[in-house]
């Protein structure tokens, strides 16, 4: 546990000298064997299982010609092997289908969405992050002060509330009931991008901030609490090191550590928390469109969402997982 | 119970559970009927408004409760049994059964639950038993992995082997030996897990998919008005503030519980996290 500051390990044969680079390699692997099962599970659940996809697509008012006409655009005429590549290969190349609902290329819908995905989860990821941690930081500081009870009560509750109760918590403070000042849903039509009215991502950003503050606030006071107590920042004390260097260069650092994959775990729940938000604002993403898709029972798009978001969780979870293991020394030197 | 904080915690529960079982008993009102005009205000005759087609919102919100709280149990008892049994199946078995169990758990952790469950739905449809089932199964690879490392612990001690000598079979190893010595991770866990539950099913609710209108339904009944905040915002916030409350109290609950069985000051994903690295789901 003492060796951290060992900087190369001599010892070491070239075949483990890259101890990173080996879990990497490894996590990516899995990653992609994953993520080709979670692809077949997601196509033959959808193309297969309900009896028959044309059949769900036409719904009651089907006759044979028009079953017909669907099951060949489906490619439902083909053998099972032969839907799974030509639908994977699609995945790839972009050429994904048309929308059962709309009869628009599905990679032409699904693509503003994703943009506009990407651009919530990012900015909520970074403030929430930044806020986290430093409410965490402070509360850690002064641990057992009031400062620390209210946010560390407020935090639990709020790690229980549903993202739909907290955004409709805030558009009633803020866009209807108390007061006037944000617009409660955008009015974007999809296909359009979010920042070209960026006071519409402003009720969905702070929702989603809301929701993941706590979890990275909670890790990060524990872990800061944890350092501050250990044997290192006690010697650091002892030898005269100051307050702020012992926090800022010994104390954050080490907590930091935990911390990061927290906020990687927040942003994998984001990819599951952005649906039910983009629904409650009308927030043109892949969420609402996901939830349009299912209502709609529009195959090839609930497929190609599924699958990105699928993807998303799994790449963010390697990239957790390296970047624990690189704000680590000791882990990286024990592998 | 032992801390304030959880009596606080089972008792907000406890109030939502008796507000969702007995209301229906106490709703003045058909909670179908459209009895005066959208969105009215407050009045003696109709205590918290109307709703958005003119029915009485206080017999909606006092009959809209049970479906989400029996869903929710349901859909928690199934996670937990099927977590449970995979968990300790895949420790104590070890070999092949193990890594096609841990396999699985990985695939289906690849889904964000909420879009697992609209993928399940987007098969059949909304039906109430597939939601349940859809939720059951997005918590049990995470109760698995939480099982399955308590099992591995348990499964090395002395009165495991022991009983493994007297040439027990495994079945009943797993079940009269090993089981027992799980509940308190198999409590939190529930806990845990009911929360989510509610969080999942109710926000399937919100989004249309759960009981049909014009069924009363928390969730739904939040979706329906929202539009009429303005007119009439009890119609939204006294069924939201019902969610949380029950959300809240099962949560602080299940985090006093951990506290006193597991003995940790934190919950026990963060504990986790702090003591070793292994990829791992906060949800």
């Amino acid at each position: 546990m003492t060796t951290a500051s060992v900087p190369a390990e001599p010892a070491a044969s070239g075949r483990d000298a890259h101890p990173i680079l080996d879990l990497t390699g490894r996590r990516v692997a899995i990653g992609i064997i994953t993520l080709l099962v979670v692809s077949a599970v997601v196509f033959v659940a959808t193309q297969v299982l309900p009896g028959n996809a044309a059949f769900a697509v036409v719904g009651r008012g089907a006759n044979p010609a028009r079953l017909h006409a669907t099951e060949r655009q489906l490619h439902l005429d083909r053998g099972l092997l032969d839907q799974y590549w030509i639908w994977l290969s699609g995945l790839f190349t972009g050429k994904l289908g048309t929308s059962l609902a709309n009869g628009q290329p599905v990679w032409a819908l699904v693509k503003p969405r994703l943009i506009n995905s990407a651009v919530l989860v990012l900015v909520t990821g970074a403030i929430g992050a930044i806020v986290g941690v430093v409410l965490g930081a402070v509360a850690a500081l002064r641990k057992d002060s009031w400062f620390d009870h209210i946010t560390s009560v407020t935090a639990l509750a709020i790690t229980s509330l549903p993202e739909f109760v907290v955004a409709i918590a805030l558009i009633i403070l803020l866009s209807t009931v108390v007061l006037h000042v944000l617009p409660a849903v955008s009015l974007l039509p999809p296909g359009t991008y979010a920042w070209s009215q960026p006071e519409l991502l402003i009720l969905p950003v702070a929702t989603l901030v809301i929701v993941i503050v706590p979890y990275i606030f909670r890790m990060m006071r524990a872990a800061m609490i944890e350092a501050l107590e250990s044997d290192y920042v006690e010697m650091a004390r002892l030898k005269g090191v100051p307050e702020w260097r012992l926090v800022l260069f010994h104390a954050v650092p080490n907590a930091m550590a935990p911390t990061i994959q927290v906020i990687g775990l927040n942003f994998l729940y984001l990819a599951g928390g952005v649906v039910v938000i983009e629904f409650v604002f009308n927030f043109p993403g892949i969420g609402q469109g996901l939830v349009f898709a299912v209502e709609n029972r529009d195959i090839p798009v609930i497929q190609f969402i599924v699958v990105v978001l699928a993807a998303f969780y799994v790449f963010m979870n390697i990239v957790t997982d390296v970047i624990a293991l690189l704000v680590t020394p000791r882990r990286r030197i024990a592998r | 119970m032992r801390t304030p904080r959880g009596a606080t915690g089972l008792a907000l529960a406890a109030l939502v559970v008796l507000i969702a079982i007995v209301g229906p008993l106490l709703a003045a009102k058909p909670p179908d009927a459209l009895l005066t005009i959208p969105y009215a205000k407050p009045s003696g005759q109709f205590p918290l408004g109307s709703d958005f087609l003119g029915r009485d919102v206080l017999s909606r919100v006092l009959n809209g409760g049970w479906a989400l709280l029996i869903m929710a149990a349901v859909a928690t008892a199934f996670g937990i049994a099927v977590g449970a049994a995979a968990g300790i199946s895949a420790a104590y078995l070890r070999g092949r059964p193990d890594s096609f169990i841990m396999r699985t758990v990985d695939v289906i952790l690849a889904f964000p639950q909420l879009v697992f469950a609209l993928l399940l739905l987007s098969l059949l449809g909304p039906k109430l038993w597939l939601i349940v089932l859809a939720v059951g199964l997005t918590h049990a690879p995470a109760v698995g992995r939480v099982i399955r490392s308590a099992t591995l612990d348990i499964s090395e001690r002395d009165y495991v082997k022991v009983v493994e000598l007297q040439g027990m079979r495994p079945v009943k190893v797993m079940t009269k030996e090993i089981l027992p010595n799980l509940i308190s991770p198999l409590m939190v866990e529930a806990g845990l897990r009911l929360t989510y539950s509610i969080v999942i099913i109710a926000g399937l609710a919100f989004l249309g998919f759960g009981q049909a209108p014009p069924a009363a339904n928390w969730g739904l009944m939040i979706n329906e008005n929202r539009s009429g905040l303005p007119l009439n915002p009890w119609a939204v916030i006294v069924p939201a503030a019902l969610i949380a409350l029950l959300t809240i109290g099962t949560n602080t609950f299940t985090d006093a519980i951990a506290r006193v069985t597991i003995g940790v000051e934190r919950r026990p994903e963060e504990a986790a996290l702090l003591d070793e690295l292994t990829p791992r789901q906060s949800q």
